[in-house]
């Protein structure tokens, strides 16, 4: 049983972690990051990169979508801009890692605000397929515009070199982008502490009394899709540096709508609940290997089975989690936390 | 051969494709229209019924006069399932849950759709014959011939019903005001499963047609897209929209596809859907929502 | 007072509305509607349903574009503004439908108020770095003590929205109004639907605004007892013009108020309780008739 706990500042009652207990678990879990490429074999290192990757970008669609309401079927499109803003300048200008992935970001939320516009019109639905139409005019543009993007050969990225080491092996990597991972999840959770936050949540839920307290939708709307979409950005500049191949067919639209289904699962308008839906949804596929991979002996075309079975779990989350736990991950946690804080005394 | 000639066979073939993107854009109104309901895997019922017919004609040998209505019945059972077990639980949930509830039923059907029949594409056993058909001098394949037909009969036939039957009429007053119409002792719940039988058997029925021209695969659901740009642009509840939007949209894929290059051809339409969307962000023929303060 | 969030000119303004006309199509919502609602003053405008008060609101906060006529405020023409705009100016406004942001804190939904006084800039937010976060804490601080207090819901601040009961979102609704630290403030309907206990309770809440906020207040209300208990001034619409005006009793006694709404209701109910009501309740004598000569 938790007894309400007494903060004698509004700085104390407007903290990210508000109680002892949640400091606790952080820092364990800072430690456990900070020491786990260390116990980690290849593999796992490769997924963890990958679920930094993601993290980043998922959190960023959570700002647009789980909290200012717009949704977007095009966070990856926005981060195959970022990476190829990567690539190109990796090749053609020779300029330092850090830069490029910021110069991605910042190509991606400036591409991002063009996306935007037609947010200032249409609202929900139309906006989601508004989305898709710019995905698929970007991807035309990554075929086309030979001279940056080398058509559907696409970029091979060197090895990014940060602070005088050659990025090679997933450990330096996980070195790297773990911490711009976490940096951007901190910037987010931020951000909802702010004015700028609370006006993303006021058009969410009411854009039109949103605007009689002076909140500007044009600008709040525009500025939603430049952040999610620079989160994305660096997200993509980190794949470039990952897979070192970037090709039109590197951000497939279905890659969109994993990110959208990431935070369905792990709960929209949360920070944890984004980052606990891109681990899980990264997560998944590989498990699901390791169970079809369990059952080849019994099963001799098991192998056969793995791509679309993958498909199908991944159609069954999405519909099974707004079905049944609307509000994802993040709220089976929350529940869990108040079962333990009540304990013995409720059920 | 002269130009306007090939033209004019472009435009045949246009107006073809442009009939079953109608006929699947109809699926959509009809389903939008009954329950609000935005179906993204309407392409995947129309890859479904191609499946569907596939396995009826080519795996139990059916002729192509039993197989054709299994399929549609068989879209029709999935519809009625998918309503009952997914849509009606979202009742009330947010447009948006609910338009990614059908994102995740057509990723499901995709794969069980691999994992029965494999991804390979396949071509439908023939039943339309090969014969051309000529209108002046221009040649229009047979089975574009067909389609046409059939998507146009279909489509008129709907007309009709939407009219005068009272099936129909009870899905016209639920589209108008839902507690309206269920105190007028319509049965709602009734029309909801109505419209989606029917849509999802309309789609699998396109599917039918468009896998006899172009052969299956789980990638067709693709052509879903291009119908969605229809019913944006035509405007989302209204079958007028559906039918011009479907002819305008097949001919300029046509007409794009021919003279700038395959590759043109969707970026041409999304692109022609975001000028749609940012002037008449409602459609052509769709009712603007207004909110009230 | 929290100076650094200060913005603009303070203090309560004179709103005037002059030969405001309005319509939809064919349909005359207002037609050359004037009057003035004074500084620090309360002021009603009441008119059978349909007397085209709501529009006058949505076109005082700038939702309806009016075809003729001018809002003035402070001196300043502000018709043509949005309402951000306006809401910088020092505009805040309450919903007939609550229009709170039920996924929300109390607390929040408050702080949303002042946004437009703020200036924490999207860097510094995503930083929470010096500035912004005191910004945050002296908004904090200062929602506590002047509006937390003030209305009495300290116990629910952190409550989300949707939970609360109607009269409690009334009030929240109304707290988040004078977060916008208004010179104006514009009612819709604040006692619609509450029972005779929550409307008591909102009516001392708008006189303890008037007198410590020394705000001008608008308000559109049907309750004829609360309007005339705490109203310094009544206009009265109907079917989009303006038929009297003046003081509580002066409106009550006017035939053509009167008039206006024995179309449209049982006569001998509402003479009833047009009379009943102000017989029981008389708290509204003497500022009123301090405030006389100004109205007239």
């Amino acid at each position: 049983m938790k007894i309400g706990t007494a903060k004698h500042s509004y700085q104390a009652d407007e903290a990210l972690l508000t109680t002892r207990p949640q400091r606790l678990w952080m820092g364990l879990f800072a430690l456990g990051l900070c020491i786990a490429p260390f116990m980690l074999d290849n593999y796992w290192l490769y997924l963890a990169c990958l679920v930094a990757i993601n993290v980043a970008s998922a959190t960023g669609l959570n700002i647009l979508t789980g909290y200012t309401g717009l949704v977007s079927l095009g966070q990856a499109a926005f981060m195959a801009v970022g990476a190829y803003t990567v690539g190109w300048m990796q090749l053609r200008l020779g300029t330092p890692f850090l830069l490029n992935i910021v110069a991605g970001g910042i190509v991606a939320a400036a591409v991002g605000l063009l996306v935007g516009l037609p947010s200032l019109r249409v609202k929900g639905l139309y906006l989601a397929i508004a989305t898709i139409a710019a995905s698929i005019i970007l991807h035309f543009v990554f075929v086309n515009w030979q001279s940056v993007t080398n058509g559907n050969s696409g970029l091979t990225l060197t090895p990014a070199t940060f602070l005088g080491t050659p990025l090679t092996d997933y450990k330096q990597l996980y070195f790297v982008f773990v911490p711009i991972t976490a940096l951007m999840v901190l910037g987010a959770a931020n951000l909802f502490r702010t004015r700028v936050g609370r006006a993303f949540i006021a058009i969410r839920d009411r854009d039109i009394s949103a605007e009689v307290l002076g909140i500007s939708l044009l600008r709040y709307k525009l500025t939603s899709f430049a952040i999610s979409s620079f989160y994305a950005g660096v997200a993509g500049g980190m794949w470039a540096y990952f897979f070192r191949v970037v090709t039109p067919e590197s951000f497939p639209f279905v890659y969109s709508i994993f990110f959208l289904a990431a935070i369905i699962v792990g709960g929209m308008g949360t920070i944890l609940g984004a980052i606990l839906g891109a681990v899980f949804m990264t997560l998944v596929p590989e498990l699901l290997r390791f169970g079809i991979d369990w059952l080849t002996p019994v099963l001799p075309n098991a192998a056969a089975m793995l791509s679309p079975v993958r498909t199908i779990v991944f159609g069954l989350l999405i519909v099974g989690f707004l079905i049944f736990e609307p509000k994802g991950l993040a709220e089976i946690v929350q529940r869990t936390r108040r079962y333990f804080h009540l304990w013995p005394f409720k059920k | 051969m002269s130009d306007l000639l090939f033209f004019f066979e472009v435009t045949l073939a246009g107006l073809g494709s442009g009939a079953l993107l109608s006929l699947t854009a109809l699926a959509f109104v009809l389903i939008y229209k009954a329950t609000r309901v935005i179906n993204l895997a309407v392409g995947e019922m129309l890859m479904l019924g191609g499946y569907l017919f596939f396995a009826f004609a080519a795996g139990f040998g059916l002729p192509a006069w039993a197989a054709i209505p299994l399929a549609i019945a068989g879209g029709g059972l999935v519809g009625a399932v998918v309503e009952r077990g997914l849509i009606r639980p979202m009742l009330g949930e947010s447009p948006i849950a609910v338009f990614m509830v059908t994102i995740g039923l057509g990723s499901i059907l995709v794969g069980l759709v691999e994992l029965i029949w494999g991804t390979d594409p396949r071509a439908l056993p023939a039943f339309m014959g090969n014969t051309p058909i000529f209108i002046g001098e221009a040649y229009v394949s047979r089975k574009i011939a067909i389609a046409f037909a059939v998507a146009a009969v279909v489509i008129a036939v709907f007309l009709v019903l939407f009219r005068y039957w009272r099936g129909g009429v009870a899905l016209r007053a639920t589209a108008t005001d839902q507690a309206a119409a269920y105190s007028c002792g319509i049965n709602v719940p009734g029309v909801f499963s109505l419209a989606w039988v029917i849509g999802c058997g309309t789609a699998a029925g396109a599917g039918v047609l468009l896998g006899s021209i172009g052969g299956i695969s789980p990638a067709m659901g693709v052509f879903g897209l291009s119908a969605l740009v229809v019913v944006i642009v035509g405007g989302l509840d209204s079958v007028a929209g559906a039918l011009v939007g479907g002819l305008v949209i097949g001919l300029i894929e046509a007409w794009a596809g021919t003279y700038l290059g395959g590759e043109f051809k969707l970026v041409t339409t999304f692109g022609l859907l975001l000028v749609a969307l940012m002037i008449r962000p409602y459609g052509l023929f769709g009712t603007t929502e207004i909110e009230r303060l | 007072m929290t100076g650094a969030l200060d913005s603009g000119a303070t203090g309560a303004a004179r709103l005037e509305v002059e030969d405001l006309s309005l319509s939809f199509g064919g349909l005359k919502a207002l037609r050359g509607v004037s009057f003035s609602a004074e500084p620090g003053s309360i002021t009603a405008l009441i008119g059978p349903n349909g007397a085209g008060k709501t529009s006058m609101f949505n076109c005082i906060s700038g939702f309806y574009k009016p075809q003729k006529g001018s809002v003035r405020f402070d001196g300043r023409d502000v018709t043509r503004m949005h309402p951000p705009e306006r809401a910088a100016l020092g505009f805040a406004r309450t919903f007939q439908n609550i229009a709170l942001f039920r996924g929300m804190t109390v607390l929040d939904n408050i702080k949303l108020g002042r946004h437009a006084h703020m200036k924490t800039g999207l860097l510094q937010a995503l930083a929470y770095w010096g500035p912004a976060q005191r910004e945050e804490m002296e908004l904090r601080a200062e929602v506590e003590r002047r509006i937390i207090d003030f209305l009495e819901i300290d116990h629910i601040r952190n409550m989300p929205v949707a939970a609360l009961s109607y009269g409690l979102q009334k009030r929240v609704e109304l707290a988040r109004a004078l977060a916008m630290r208004p010179r104006i403030l514009l009612l819709d309907e604040p006692v619609a639907g509450m029972n005779r206990e929550e409307t008591e309770d909102m009516a001392r809440f708008i006189l303890d605004v008037k007198e410590e906020w020394g705000t001008t207040i608008l308000m559109v209300e049907h309750d004829m007892g609360m309007v005339m208990d705490i109203s310094d001034h009544v206009v009265v619409l109907n079917f989009g013009e303006v038929i009297a005006r003046g003081l509580p009793h002066e409106v009550q006694a006017d035939p053509h108020v009167t008039e206006a709404y024995l179309g449209s209701g049982d006569p001998a109910a509402l003479m009833a309780r047009l009379k009943g009501e102000t017989g029981t309740t008389g708290n509204s004598g003497a500022p009123t008739d301090d405030r006389r000569e100004d109205v007239a």
